[in-house]
C-alpha cells in the first residue's frame, strides 16, 4: 500500500511538469484551434536563454523575467512572420510548418549551446518538502507555480476585456470581427502567451530533467496527452490531466511487468486514448456537438 | 463547467481535390513513365538504389494520401505498418527461406489486417485525437520490436540482415537494377489500383466521409466499414513498401522505423499535395534528398536548413506539388488556345 | 438628406462564381431600408460585401469614407453594426458577456454600463437571463440579443440579415416594432435584408428588390408594396 501511495505522490510531482506544459498547449489551442508541435522546442530555447543570462551574471529572477518577456515577444514574432502567411493554407500545411519550426529551433539550440547536459538552478531549493521524503521543495514549488498560473489565466479570461476578446475570437472568429475585434492580433497574442507559459514550464522542468536541446521531446507529448485528457477547452482540465498523466506513467512503470522506461510513453498514451474513446471531449472539456 | 454544448459546423479538415485533377494527364504520365523506365540504364548502381528508395517512399506516401487525402483520417503512425511489412519480409526471407517476391503479398495482407484492426478503436477519434493515437502507435513500434520476447524472430536491437536477390533467369543486370524494375512494376500496379480505388464507389465513400462524416452516414454509407477499410488498405500498401524497403536496404532494425519516419511520410504527403496521388513521388523526393542537401549546406545546422527549406516550400506552394501541376496545366491550356 | 452609404457597381464573387452583378444603391441618413429577395438572390452577399466579408469589386462609401480596402473589424469600428444570418451569438458566453463584446471597441466604461442597462430596458427578457449562457436562449431571445449586441456599438448604421428567420410571427412583429423605435429614437440608419416581405415593407421607408444578383426595383416602401409584380411574387396576392 505504501508503494502505491508513494507512486501516486511521485506521479503528482512529475505531473506538475506535464500540467504546466499542458497549460501552454491549451493556451495555444484556444488561440488557433490546433496543437503546435514546436511548443516544446520554444520552451527549451527560452530556458536556454535564461540559462545564458544567468551565465552572464544576471540573478535568477531577473533572468526569469527577461526570459518571460523575450518569450512573449518571440511567440508573437514567430506567429506574425511564419504563420500569419499560412493563415489561409490548409491545416496540414500549418502542421508541416510546426514541424519545420521544431527542426529549426532544435538545430539552432544544439549549435549555440551544444548537446551536453547542463545543470539548471531552482529558486525553491531541493530539500525535502515539509520533511516529506516524497516531494522536494522544488516539486512543491512547481505545483504551486502551476496553480498560480491557472488562477491567473482564469482571471485573465473571465474578468479582463482582452481575455473576453480572445475567447470570442477563438469561439466564433467571424462574429468577433463583427464586433470590431482584430482576430488576427488575437491569434498573435495567443501565441505570445503560450510561448511565455511554455517558457515558465521549461524553466521549472529543467532543474529536474537537466538542460539540453532534446529535453522537451517527451514532456511535450505528455503535455499534449494531458491537455487532450483534460479537455482541450479547459485550462483546469489541462492541469488535472497533467497530474493524472504523471500518475498513470508512474503506476504503469511500477505495476505492469515488462514495461521499462521505453514503453511508458506508449502505455500512457494508450490509457489516455481509452479515456477519450469513452469521453471524446476529454474529462473536463465542453462536449462538442457536430452539425452537418 | 457549462451545460451548453458547443455546436460546430465542421469544415472538413482535409480539403477536397477535384476528381479531374486527381491524376496526371495521359501525356504527362507517359513522359514520367518513360523517364522512370529509361533512366536506370544510364546511371550508376547507387543512383539506381536511390531511385528504388524513391519509388518505395513514394508508395508509402501514396498510402498515406489514400488515408488522409482520401478518407480524411490523420495518421502519424504509418511507420509502424512500414516496420511490420519490413520485418515480415525480413523474417520470412531469412528464417523461413521464402522467396522474396512472395513475402510482399504476405506483408501486404498482414499489414492490411493490422491496419483494419487498428482502425476499429480509432473509429471514435478524429483530428488531433486520432493524430495522438497514431503517434502512440508509432512510438510504441520500435520498443515492441526490441522486446526480448520477440528477439528470436526480430533479432532484437541489432535487427536482421536481409539478402538482396539476384536478377532471375540469369538476366544480365545488377541486383540493384533488377530490384529497381521489380519495384517499379509493383509501384505502378499499386498506383493504378489506388487511382481506381479512389474513382470507385469505395473511393467516393471515402471522400464523402472526408468531406462530411455526418452527412455521409445519413446517406447510408457504412462509415465504420469504410474508415477501417481505408486504414487497412493504407496499412497494406505501406507494408508492401516496407517489405521492398527491407530488401533494398538489406537490413531491418528497430531504430530505422521511429516516429521520424512517420513524420517524414507526413511531410512527403504535404509537399506532394494532400490527396494528389502523383505528388507522392515528389513528396518522397523531398524527404529523401532535402535532408541530404541540408546537411551539405551546414553540418551543424542541418536541421535548421531543412526547416527553412520546408518553410520555403510551404510558403510558395501551400497546396504542395499539386499547385505547381495546376499552374502548369493552366499555362499549357493557355498555350494551346493561342 | 445626404446619402450615408453609397454603393456603386458592386460585384461580388464566391471563388469563381459571381453572385452580384453591379448593384447601385444608396441609403439616406436616418432611413430604414429593406432589401427584399428570394433565396439565393444575393441579399446576404450584399451585406457581406459591405463589411468586406466576401471578395468584391465596386465602390462602397460610408459617410464619405471608402470601405473597399478595410478589414471587416475596421469597417465595424467606423460605426457599422452587422447582425449576421444565424445571429452569430457567442453561445458559450453569457448574455451579459455578449453585450460587453458588442462594446469591446469602446473605451468609455461608464457609458458601456449605462448602455447595457438601456438594452435591458429595450429587451426585458435579456435582463432576466443576463447570467445565462446565450446558447440556452430561445431563437427569438437570441435574435433580441444579437440586435442588442449590435446596438452596444452605438452604430450609425445597422445591417440586419433576415432577422425574422425561424421566429414565430408574433415575435417578429415585436422585433420589428423595436427596430422601428431604434430607428426613430436612437437615430440609427437601418438596412434590413428580408424574405418576409410584408412586415419588412410595413416597417421600412425605402425598399429595394434584388433578383439573381441585380436590383430590379427601387423606391419608397409603400410604392414597392403596391406594385403588382411584387405583390404576386413576394406577397402572395
Amino acid at each position: 500500500m505504501e508503494l502505491f501511495t508513494n507512486q501516486i505522490l511521485a506521479g503528482i510531482s512529475t505531473g506538475a511538469i506535464y500540467a504546466c506544459m499542458a497549460l501552454a498547449v491549451v493556451m495555444i489551442y484556444q488561440a488557433i484551434d490546433h496543437l503546435n508541435f514546436a511548443q516544446g522546442e520554444m520552451a527549451m530555447f527560452s530556458t536556454f536563454v535564461s540559462w545564458q543570462l544567468m551565465q552572464w551574471g544576471v540573478p535568477y529572477w531577473g533572468a526569469f523575467l527577461i526570459t518571460l518577456a523575450f518569450s512573449f515577444a518571440g511567440g508573437i514574432a514567430i506567429e506574425r512572420l511564419l504563420f500569419k502567411p499560412l493563415a489561409k493554407a490548409p491545416i496540414l500545411t500549418n502542421v508541416a510548418g510546426f514541424i519545420a519550426l521544431f527542426s529549426i529551433i532544435n538545430s539552432c539550440a544544439g549549435l549555440i549551446w551544444d548537446f551536453t547536459i547542463k545543470q539548471y538552478p531552482t529558486p525553491f531549493g531541493s530539500s525535502p518538502f515539509l520533511g516529506s521524503q516524497l516531494i522536494s521543495t522544488h516539486q512543491a514549488g512547481m505545483i504551486g507555480v502551476t496553480v498560480l498560473l491557472l488562477i491567473g489565466l482564469y482571471f485573465f479570461f473571465q474578468y479582463t476585456r482582452v481575455g473576453l476578446a480572445m475567447r470570442a475570437a477563438a469561439s466564433l472568429p467571424e462574429s468577433a470581427r463583427l464586433v470590431g475585434i482584430n482576430t488576427s492580433w488575437m491569434i498573435a497574442l495567443g501565441w505570445g502567451m503560450a510561448a511565455a507559459i511554455g517558457s515558465i514550464a521549461g524553466m521549472l522542468i529543467a532543474p529536474v530533467v537537466f538542460l539540453e536541446p532534446n529535453m522537451m521531446g517527451g514532456v511535450l507529448i505528455y503535455g499534449f496527452a494531458a491537455a487532450v485528457l483534460g479537455g482541450l477547452t479547459s485550462p483546469f482540465g489541462a492541469v488535472i490531466g497533467g497530474f493524472l498523466v504523471g500518475i498513470f506513467e508512474n503506476l504503469a512503470g511500477t505495476y505492469i511487468p515488462g514495461v521499462g522506461n521505453e514503453l511508458k510513453l506508449p502505455i500512457a498514451l494508450a490509457l489516455i486514448i481509452t479515456v477519450l474513446v469513452v469521453k471524446p471531449a476529454g474529462l473536463f472539456g465542453r462536449p462538442i456537438v457536430k452539425r452537418v | 463547467m457549462s451545460a451548453v454544448e458547443e455546436v460546430v459546423t465542421e469544415h472538413p479538415a482535409v480539403e477536397a481535390v477535384p476528381k479531374r485533377a486527381m491524376t496526371l494527364g495521359y501525356g504527362t504520365s507517359l513522359v514520367v513513365l518513360a523517364l522512370l523506365v529509361i533512366t536506370p540504364m544510364f546511371v550508376k548502381n547507387f543512383i539506381i538504389f536511390q531511385m528504388t528508395m524513391l519509388l518505395i517512399y513514394g508508395t508509402a506516401v501514396l498510402a498515406l494520401n489514400i488515408l488522409t487525402g482520401g478518407s480524411g483520417q490523420f495518421s502519424l503512425g504509418q511507420s509502424a505498418f512500414y516496420a511490420i511489412g519490413a520485418y515480415t519480409s525480413a523474417i520470412l526471407m531469412e528464417q523461413y527461406n521464402v522467396n522474396y517476391a512472395l513475402t510482399l503479398p504476405i506483408a501486404g495482407i498482414l499489414c492490411f489486417a493490422a491496419g483494419f484492426l487498428f482502425g476499429q478503436p480509432a473509429l471514435r477519434l478524429s483530428g488531433v485525437y486520432l493524430a495522438l493515437a497514431t503517434f502512440a502507435l508509432a512510438t510504441a513500434m520500435p520498443q515492441l520490436l526490441k522486446l526480448g520476447f520477440f528477439e528470436k524472430w526480430t533479432g532484437g536491437v541489432q535487427g536482421l540482415v536481409v539478402t538482396k536477390p539476384d536478377a532471375p533467369f540469369g538476366l544480365p543486370m545488377s541486383q540493384d537494377m533488377w530490384l529497381y524494375y521489380f519495384t517499379l512494376v509493383i509501384t505502378i500496379a499499386i498506383y493504378i489500383f489506388s487511382v481506381n480505388l479512389l474513382r470507385s464507389r469505395s473511393g467516393r465513400a471515402f471522400m464523402a466521409i472526408r468531406d462530411n462524416e455526418i452527412a455521409a452516414s445519413a446517406m447510408g454509407i457504412d462509415v465504420a466499414l469504410y474508415k477501417t477499410l481505408a486504414f487497412g488498405v493504407s496499412a497494406g500498401i505501406t507494408g508492401v513498401a516496407g517489405g521492398l524497403g527491407a530488401i533494398a536496404v538489406q537490413f531491418v532494425a528497430p531504430d530505422s522505423y521511429t516516429i521520424t519516419l512517420a513524420i517524414s511520410l507526413f511531410l512527403g504527403m504535404v509537399v506532394g499535395g494532400v490527396g494528389w496521388l502523383p505528388g507522392s513521388i515528389v513528396g518522397a523526393a523531398f524527404i529523401i534528398f532535402v535532408p541530404n542537401i541540408a546537411e551539405g549546406v551546414s553540418k551543424g545546422l542541418s536541421g535548421a536548413v531543412f526547416g527553412v527549406l520546408l518553410f520555403l516550400v510551404i510558403f510558395l506552394v501551400p497546396h504542395g506539388a499539386r499547385q505547381v501541376a495546376l499552374v502548369g496545366q493552366q499555362l499549357a491550356s493557355k498555350f494551346r488556345k493561342n | 438628406m445626404t446619402a450615408m452609404l453609397n454603393v456603386k457597381d458592386l460585384r461580388a464573387y464566391y471563388g469563381h462564381v459571381q453572385a452580384l452583378y453591379g448593384l447601385n444603391f444608396a441609403l439616406d441618413e436616418g432611413s430604414l431600408t429593406t432589401l427584399l429577395g428570394a433565396n439565393g438572390a444575393g441579399k446576404t452577399t450584399t451585406l457581406r460585401a459591405i463589411c468586406n466579408m466576401v471578395r468584391s469589386t465596386g465602390a462602397i462609401e460610408f459617410e464619405g469614407q471608402a470601405l473597399n480596402n478595410r478589414s471587416t473589424e475596421n469597417i465595424v469600428r467606423l460605426g457599422i453594426a452587422h447582425v449576421p444570418q444565424g445571429r452569430g451569438t457567442f453561445t458559450t458566453m453569457t448574455v451579459e458577456e455578449n453585450l460587453q463584446l458588442g462594446a469591446i471597441t469602446r473605451k468609455d466604461s461608464a457609458g458601456i454600463v449605462a448602455d447595457i442597462e438601456r438594452m435591458y430596458h429595450h429587451f426585458p427578457v435579456l435582463k432576466q437571463r443576463h447570467t445565462q449562457q446565450a446558447g440556452t436562449l430561445s431563437g427569438g431571445e437570441q435574435q433580441m440579443l444579437a440586435v442588442a449586441r449590435a446596438l452596444m456599438l452605438r452604430p450609425r448604421l445597422m445591417l440586419l440579415d433576415e432577422p425574422s428567420f425561424g421566429l414565430a410571427p408574433l415575435i417578429v412583429r415585436d422585433l420589428f416594432k423595436i427596430l422601428g423605435k431604434i430607428n426613430r429614437e436612437d437615430k440609427v440608419t437601418i438596412l434590413v435584408v428580408e424574405q418576409n416581405a410584408q412586415l419588412a415593407l410595413e416597417l421600412a421607408d425605402q425598399a429595394y428588390v434584388i433578383e439573381t444578383g441585380r436590383i430590379v426595383m427601387a423606391g419608397p416602401a409603400k410604392d414597392v408594396a403596391n406594385n403588382e409584380d411584387v405583390r404576386k411574387s413576394y406577397l402572395g396576392y
